[in-house]
């Protein structure tokens, strides 16, 4: 019985030290956004949150259009996240309730991109989007990515749960394929489809290599982009760059914290049944 | 019978051409047009632009020009030498620690188990860069709470970010800090699936339970931590948000990766025919680690 006891304390033990490591750094960037500039680096440091937040949001966005890269990144995440799944979900359904000819190649050079890094894209795609003269745009950014092949992956392996006796039965009803499509598979999978949706969001949310690639003003930035460039400044005012960091993290904590059942199943989806 | 059959017929002049028969194709053009445009014509493009070289502005083809000059240029090796380092010491770390939580997590003794998950896994929804930020606060040597906690040990300061050698174990670090959580939550799906009855049928014969987990639990999750494995390489080698944010690559190109080096020849020096063979010498690695990787796994 004490034996017990005494693994179950140090088991907790563990995993309390592990969940310190894990969201200590988020605690500190909040006591750094809520206190002035020094704080962050006194000794002995700071441990309790401040009431600097407001001064720290002004010099914040006199540094640089933090709320501007807000805009923008929701805005993109926002287009990119409604043009991959409807992209997405209409080729996962064909995948998963059409037999046609191809669609294994097609399917299998899906999957086969995954592998490939999207490094050995960058290059062409930056010279496509110079030729049509779209560097500096949203769409720029949105694009590429449309079609996300995991996505299709997930949606197409939720698909197949839905009966071919009620898509048949539709069909017998007079329904069209495309409003079978609309009105019949998209609302059935809606759980699976708010997965792989909170799963694109937090790519595009947290996308920085291209973004710091193909936008090229200040007020095309993305939070990530935005606040690569503010702790690149000489003078840092860290209270300000903890309060832009806390700006970019926040919004996506809370959505994963409510959401996180789903968020985690659409990471894992089918990809590691064997 | 007869009334579904009209109606059928019905439906079927009414459709036009979106039959069950076009469909398919229907559903699939958006998908396969972005997919062609913004992924196999860049695969393709890069490949040939990877033997090009741009002479007084315009590109021509210089054969394996790009590629010699890769293996007789020294920052080429000193970035891939990093992420070797970074792969070989980060991946082996990051997975076992995240096995280790994975089966603590799955402890019968165990009941807030959601609350240690999700804990765990929030490191993995921050962004890179953010998370890049935070630790360079963390880690400034002269002012940084770590540096702070380890004095007041009555230990050295270490100079996180500005030593070679320190600054790749802080990039792994940071790094391991992001990743693990995520994949404990792989190998979490990945113990799920193993039958109980083998656990008890262990504990019959009197195992412990470190014989149970060599002989039982790595076993059986061979297929997730090869899953895990080939997706860590291949974010190894995609390195790049971190070292960027974390040390601009240095110090003295210390933690200069290849996807780093990659970024600095296309977009630094505008060397797209450089960049592209660069890029090409990333896709050969992963394939090549990813085939060892399941070959391995194999026996």
């Amino acid at each position: 019985m004490n034996n017990i006891y005494v693994k179950k304390s140090l088991l907790h033990f563990i995993l309390i030290v592990g969940v310190v490591i894990s969201l200590g750094p988020f605690y500190w960037m909040i006591v750094g956004a809520t206190n002035p500039s020094g704080e962050v680096l006194s000794f002995p440091p700071t441990i309790v949150p401040g009431n600097y937040l407001i001064e720290n949001l002004k010099n914040l966005s006199e540094a640089i259009p933090i709320l501007k890269a807000l805009f923008n990144s929701a805005l993109i995440a926002v287009f990119f996240v409604g043009a991959s799944l409807l992209v997405c979900s209409a080729a996962g359904y064909a995948f998963a309730k059409f037999k046609f000819k191809g669609s294994n190649v097609i399917f299998s050079s899906f999957l086969l991109a995954m592998m490939i890094p999207y490094q050995a894209t960058i290059i062409p795609l930056f010279q496509i989007f110079g030729a049509l003269d779209w560097i500096n745009t949203y769409q720029a950014v949105i694009l590429p990515q449309i079609c996300y092949p995991f996505a299709i992956f997930l949606i197409r392996q939720n698909m197949k749960g839905i009966p071919d006796s009620m898509i048949e039965a539709a069909r017998i009803d007079g329904a069209g394929e495309i409003s079978i499509f609309f009105k019949l598979a998209l609302p059935t999978m809606k759980p699976a489809l708010a997965a792989v949706g909170i799963f694109l969001f937090t790519h595009q949310w947290n996308n920085f290599m291209w973004p710091l690639i193909v936008m090229t003003s200040s007020d095309k930035y993305t939070l990530p982009v935005a606040l690569s460039t503010l702790a690149g400044l000489n003078s840092v005012d860290y209270g300000q760059l903890m309060l832009g960091t806390a700006i970019s993290v926040l919004p996506i904590m809370v959505v994963f914290l409510f959401l996180q059942k789903h968020f985690v199943s659409g990471i894992l989806g089918g990809s590691v049944k064997e | 019978m007869t009334s579904t059959t009209k109606r059928l017929e019905a439906s079927k002049t009414k459709k036009g051409f979106i039959t069950p028969k076009t469909a398919p194709y229907i559903f699939v053009f958006p998908a396969l047009l972005l997919f062609l445009t913004f992924t196999v014509y860049p695969i393709i493009a890069s490949f040939l632009l990877s033997f090009q070289t741009r002479i007084s502005g315009v590109y021509s083809f210089t054969g394996l020009d790009n590629y010699i000059r890769l293996f007789s240029d020294p920052v080429f090796y000193k970035a891939l030498g990093n992420t070797f380092i970074i792969l070989l010491v980060q991946v082996p770390i990051m997975l076992f620690l995240a096995v280790i939580l994975a089966v603590l997590l799955q402890s019968k003794l165990l009941n807030i188990r959601g609350f240690y998950r999700v804990s765990f896994f929030t490191p993995a929804v921050t962004s890179l860069v953010a998370a890049s930020i935070i630790f360079i606060l963390l880690l400034n040597t002269d002012y940084g709470l770590v540096n702070y906690i380890l004095t007041s040990l009555g230990m050295e300061r270490v100079p996180w970010l500005s030593d070679g050698i320190w600054a790749k174990i802080s990039l792994i670090m940071v790094t391991t800090w992001r990743w693990t959580g995520y994949n404990m939550v792989i190998l979490l799906a990945g113990l799920q699936n193993i039958s109980n009855d083998l656990y008890e049928a262990a504990s019959i014969d009197g195992a412990s339970s470190i014989k149970k987990f060599f002989h039982i639990t790595i076993p059986q999750l061979k297929p997730v931590l090869l899953f895990c494995f080939v997706l860590s390489t291949i974010g190894s080698f995609q390195l790049f948000d971190e070292p960027y944010n974390l040390t601009g690559g240095g110090p003295n190109n210390a933690t200069l990766t290849i996807t780093y080096y990659l970024y600095n020849q296309g977009f630094g020096y505008f060397d797209f025919g450089y960049a592209s063979a660069i890029a090409y010498v990333i896709v050969l690695f992963i394939a090549v680690l990813s085939w060892l990787q399941f070959k391995v796994v194999k026996e």
